[in-house]
């Protein structure tokens, strides 16, 4: 049943090409969407506590092992229940698109379809051609629907976006490369039978192809999950991105990348993450090396969110910030740290799926604004305070006060950090008071600016009552993940638990 | 009885965003739940065993097993002053704000929802479950003061929020390592660990300590950093002055009266309890802090020219008697039982003067409220002058407040000084004496307020200032008369509290001396 969430994805792009209307477009785009919700959710709901679901396994290409192989485990589970609901609330957010509809939610489509594959796929092969598949539509996404900042000419506004969808494929495309060469490593040193992960994370691969396949394999992914220094596509081409884009990109894409992390680097070559046996200014061994990067992650895009004038960008910087954070979990190497950082995958896809809907739909679409300064003396919280009280909560989450998932997930990786790599605590816990500080300071300029005297009120547009349910089913996630987390972590654990990580729980887990 | 208690405000709260009515529906309604949440909390009160030691009307339900976190809540003598003490203070808020057109529903829902985290943080008994409500009432008391204060609230509320939350954070991270070591995050265990002497040793757990006292004070000063930001003790008291004077009166009345209450609150719940050994070791610089924060601000607040700052000062300089009793109680004292005594008195003069200040300052900020309707806003201290010719009811009613704040003995805020200096004073000479100039400077910076405010010439911009209405007198009355009650009765609270101080010098006083 799994599977269909692919298809119907693929179909439902077909469907919306084709489509004779805008508004026939949109409504097959919102049933595909709520259709892949929905067998995600019913999957969960049948799931049996602990177990791999094959989905499908059809032999591909037997000459050389490759299989046609779909299988869920929890933390899949998790990402495919993530996906369906930023991709719903995406297509709710892009609603007024009236430039070439058919082709956007064609675009769309084809781009949440690969999403799901990459998720199902448990076979390194099949994995990778889905995450290809899925790097293209986000360029023609950007290239041609992208946004820009105001008073931009229309030639400068193309080749802004231009400049933002290029810089995205082609970081994309070097991790891809860097992973293809893993992958080939990986094929060839195991003898050529097989790319399953089934058949991969039993294998006994040698330590010192370990120790420089993990590497590459793991930067190839982490360049998507936005890790410093490879994160600077990342706030470019979520600022560029129309919303709907943004959304995915930070709510879904960039997880493709840490899952990719966890799921083929960490779980295929374990032994890489062990020590050198030499130190390198202070680093022991590649672990080190990424959890430095990591924290650095956090402070910097924090830093650096804090001093935007572009709302949009400060946005696109905090997702450069949160996602340090599951870096940061995934490098405690402990179960409890893992744990947060999936949950934090999940999190951050639902708060900056949230936060990019009220930047870019609510806000951007109505004021055509971007600029700090100028959406201020607005008075934006009396002209749409549905926007204001959205972005509240929203921010409220992203700061990780308790009672909202981002706080569970943090204080996951946050505990897994103390037992594991105890002097970084304090950098990220400084990393998130900056955090505290960029999202308070965009919050109260852009809605609670001081108005110049005699300004006058705006009138905007009204929320739509799309953009409210989007809103609802993104608000309403995270709050029921933070106050109930049980339904993921029941999820996650018995995976984290499984034999496909046992090389990673035997050797490097503290 | 305590989660229908937390949720009343919150439905409250929700009933009036969704009704959107008018600002009297608002206010009704608020009043209505207010006035509720009261009657609640003194049904607890009434319904509160003080002779049975332990937590009373406890609930527990398993929440996130594998991560330690449940949903445990129950009142101990310390939890059900408080409970009584917000519910109060929020209905005082609210009687204030009754006359002022500028409140609208909005303000009403937020002032509810502050309620539910105030209650929740006074009987919350699971750090989790305690964090969510203790970060939580911050939101809506930023808001208060952003969007209803006065002119440099901006600042002011972000400076406030900002603060409070380096507090937090490191509170929250203190408290993950204390959960790693000992897999509990429940008050009550790690209160039992700690006075057991096997907390410091469990942190041997993490393979990285190589000296877990260290590691335990690290935590400590951790912990203390973020009540002493929410207290505040001095230094960490700088958000104060600005965040009390730009917010609204009303406003400033519940951050006064209830939610300076949330550090002293921690003080009590966590760090005595839960770090009783580290606070020993670090006895002489926190008592410097605790005197620093009785004296400097006493001196503050006698140059500030608006009244609002003096009486903010003020504010500190009084939570500062709480900081000390709290410090004297961690004292070692060996076996010797009449120090014991004295431990008892000192905690439970903290307690009483957690309360009677709440009332005080609460009154005085009302006070305020009053006299800015009618100045149109001024509230410097030379701006008047002869008030009590002008406005003898006003005069009168204000004076018993500054005196209660003063500790004149017959009104509420004598017993709990009292107690408290009579408990430190044989357990730590120097600090009180030091502190005794705070209590000094105290009486001077009031009185000055009086001669400037109340007596001498009558300015003649206020000629025409009107008395307190009928309506006022009658809100009035229960405060003032309740300021008496404690004064002349403080067995009304200690009563109530005693079986709660006793077990705690019994839990503290075990351990060995440093």
């Amino acid at each position: 049943m799994l599977a269909w969430t692919i298809y119907l994805s693929f179909l439902g792009a077909l469907a919306a090409r084709l489509a004779p209307s805008k508004q026939f477009a949109r409504i097959v785009a919102l049933l595909t969407a709520l259709a892949g919700l929905g067998l995600s959710i019913a999957a969960l709901v049948r799931w049996q506590p602990g177990a791999l679901v094959t989905v499908a396994q059809v032999p591909w290409i037997p000459q050389v092992g490759i299989s046609y192989h779909l299988a869920a485990d929890g933390i899949s589970l998790t990402l495919l229940l993530l996906t369906g609901i930023a991709a719903t609330s995406g297509i709710l957010f892009s609603w007024n698109i009236e430039q070439r509809t058919q082709e956007f939610f064609a675009f769309y489509l084809v781009l949440i379809g690969g999403v799901y594959g990459v998720f199902l796929s448990f076979d390194l092969f099949l994995l990778f051609v889905f995450y290809e598949i899925a790097i293209i539509p986000k360029y023609f996404l950007i290239a041609i629907w992208g946004s820009v900042p105001r008073g931009a000419t229309r030639e400068k506004a193309g080749s802004q976006r231009e400049y933002a969808a290029m810089k995205l494929a082609l970081y994309s495309f070097a991790g891809s490369a860097l992973v293809l060469a893993g992958m080939v490593a990986a094929w060839t040193v195991s003898g050529g039978r097989s790319l399953s992960f089934e058949f991969l994370a039993r294998y006994p691969f040698p330590a010192h192809f370990q120790m420089w396949a993990f590497p590459m394999v793991f930067v190839g992914f982490a360049v998507l999950a936005g890790m410093w220094p490879f994160h600077t596509w990342a706030p470019t081409g979520h600022a560029a991105a129309p919303t709907a884009a943004s959304m995915l990109l930070a709510g879904v894409v960039m997880k493709l990348g840490a899952y990719g992390c966890l799921r083929v680097a960490m779980m295929l070559f374990p032994a890489g993450l062990g020590p050198w046996g030499f130190h390198v200014l202070g680093f022991g061994s590649w672990r080190d090396v990424f959890a430095v990067l990591a924290v650095i992650g956090i402070v910097y895009g924090a830093s650096v969110a804090l001093v935007q004038r572009d709302f949009k960008f400060v946005i696109g910087y905090s997702s450069v910030s949160h996602m340090g954070f599951v870096l940061l979990g995934l490098m405690t190497l402990t179960q409890i740290g893992l744990d947060g950082a999936v949950l934090q995958m999940f999190s951050h896809g639902v708060i900056a799926g949230l936060l990019f809907a009220v930047v870019g739909r609510m806000v951007y679409d109505r004021t055509h604004t971007r600029d700090l300064n100028e959406l201020g003396p607005m008075r934006l919280a009396q002209v749409i305070p549905f926007a204001a009280v959205t972005f509240i909560l929203a921010g409220m989450a992203s700061i990780g006060l308790p009672g909202f998932s981002g706080f569970i997930a943090e204080f996951q990786i946050l505990i897994g950090t103390w037992r594991a790599l105890p002097w970084m605590v304090p950098v990220a816990g400084i990393g998130i008071l900056i955090g505290i500080a960029f999202t308070w300071r965009a919050l109260t300029k852009v809605f609670f600016g001081e108005a110049a005297a005699g300004a006058q009120e705006h009138p905007l547009p009204p929320i739509t009552l799309a953009e409210k349910c989007g809103a609802v089913l993104l608000l309403a996630t995270t709050l029921v993940v933070g106050l109930y987390p049980r339904i993921l972590i029941d999820l996650i654990l018995p995976a984290l638990n499984s034999p496909l990580f046992e090389g990673l729980r035997k050797g490097a887990w503290r | 009885m305590i989660t229908f208690l937390t949720l009343l405000p919150i439905v409250g709260a929700l009933l009036i965003l969704a009704l959107r009515g008018s600002r009297a529906v608002a206010r009704g309604l608020a009043a209505f739940f207010g006035l509720s949440a009261l009657v609640g909390t003194i049904l607890l009160w009434i319904g509160f065993n003080p002779g049975t030691p332990g937590m009373q009307f406890e609930e527990w339900h398993a929440w996130v097993p594998s991560l330690g976190i449940s949903y445990h809540v129950g009142v101990d003598g310390l939890g059900v002053l408080m409970l009584v003490l917000s519910a109060m203070v929020v209905m005082m808020s609210l009687a204030a704000s009754w006359a002022n057109a500028k409140l609208g529903p909005v303000y009403y829902a937020l002032v509810l929802f502050l309620e539910a985290g105030l209650f929740g943080t006074f009987t919350a008994l699971n750090f989790v479950h305690w964090f969510v409500f203790w970060e939580l009432s911050l939101i809506p008391a930023f808001f208060l003061i952003r969007l209803w204060g006065g002119p440099g609230r901006a600042r002011a509320s972000t400076q406030f929020f900002l603060y409070t939350m380096v507090g937090s954070v490191a509170l929250l991270l203190a408290f993950l390592a204390l959960f790693l070591a000992t897999g509990r995050f429940d008050f009550v265990d790690l209160a039992r660990l700690a006075q057991s002497g096997q907390l410091t040793p469990a942190l041997a757990n993490l393979h990285w300590v190589s000296n877990p006292g260290q590691l335990a004070m690290l935590l400590f000063w951790a912990a203390f950093l973020g009540f002493a930001v929410k207290t505040p003790v001095v230094p960490f008291h700088t958000w104060l002055p600005a965040a009390y004077a730009e917010a609204p009166s009303e406003t400033t009345m519940l951050l006064t009266g209830a939610m300076s209450k949330m550090g002293v609150y921690g003080f009590l719940r966590i760090l005595l309890p839960i770090f009783p050994q580290q606070m020993r070791q670090a006895m002489t610089p926190l008592l410097w802090l605790a005197v620093a924060t009785i004296v400097l601000p006493a001196f503050a607040a006698w140059v500030q020219k608006d009244l609002k700052r003096t009486f903010a000062y003020s504010s500190i300089n009084h939570l500062g008697y709480c900081v000390l009793g709290v410090c004297v109680a961690a004292k070692f004292t060996g076996t010797d039982p009449r120090l014991a005594a004295e431990k008892a008195a000192a905690l439970t003069g903290v307690l009483l003067q957690v309360f009677s200040h709440a009332l005080t300052a609460g009154a005085l900020f009302w006070f305020i409220a009053l006299i800015e309707r009618r100045s149109g806003g001024l509230r410097g201290i030379d701006d008047f002058g002869g008030l009590r010719k002008v406005v003898p009811v006003l005069s009168g009613l204000m004076g018993i407040a500054i005196f209660a704040s003063l500790g004149l003995p017959g009104l509420n805020g004598f017993p709990g000084e009292f107690l408290i200096f009579k408990g430190s004073f044989p357990l730590v000479p120097w600090a009180t004496a030091v502190a005794v100039l705070g209590l000094l400077m105290t009486a001077v910076f009031l009185l000055a307020v009086i001669q400037k405010v109340f007596s001498g010439p009558v300015n003649g911009r206020w000629e025409a200032m009107a008395d307190l209405t009928t309506t006022e007198r009658w809100a009035l009355a229960p405060v003032i008369a309740l300021m008496f009650v404690i004064g002349l009765y403080p067995q009304l609270i200690t009563g109530m509290v005693h079986g709660t101080v006793m077990q705690w010098i019994a839990g503290v006083g075990a351990g060995v001396r440093f």
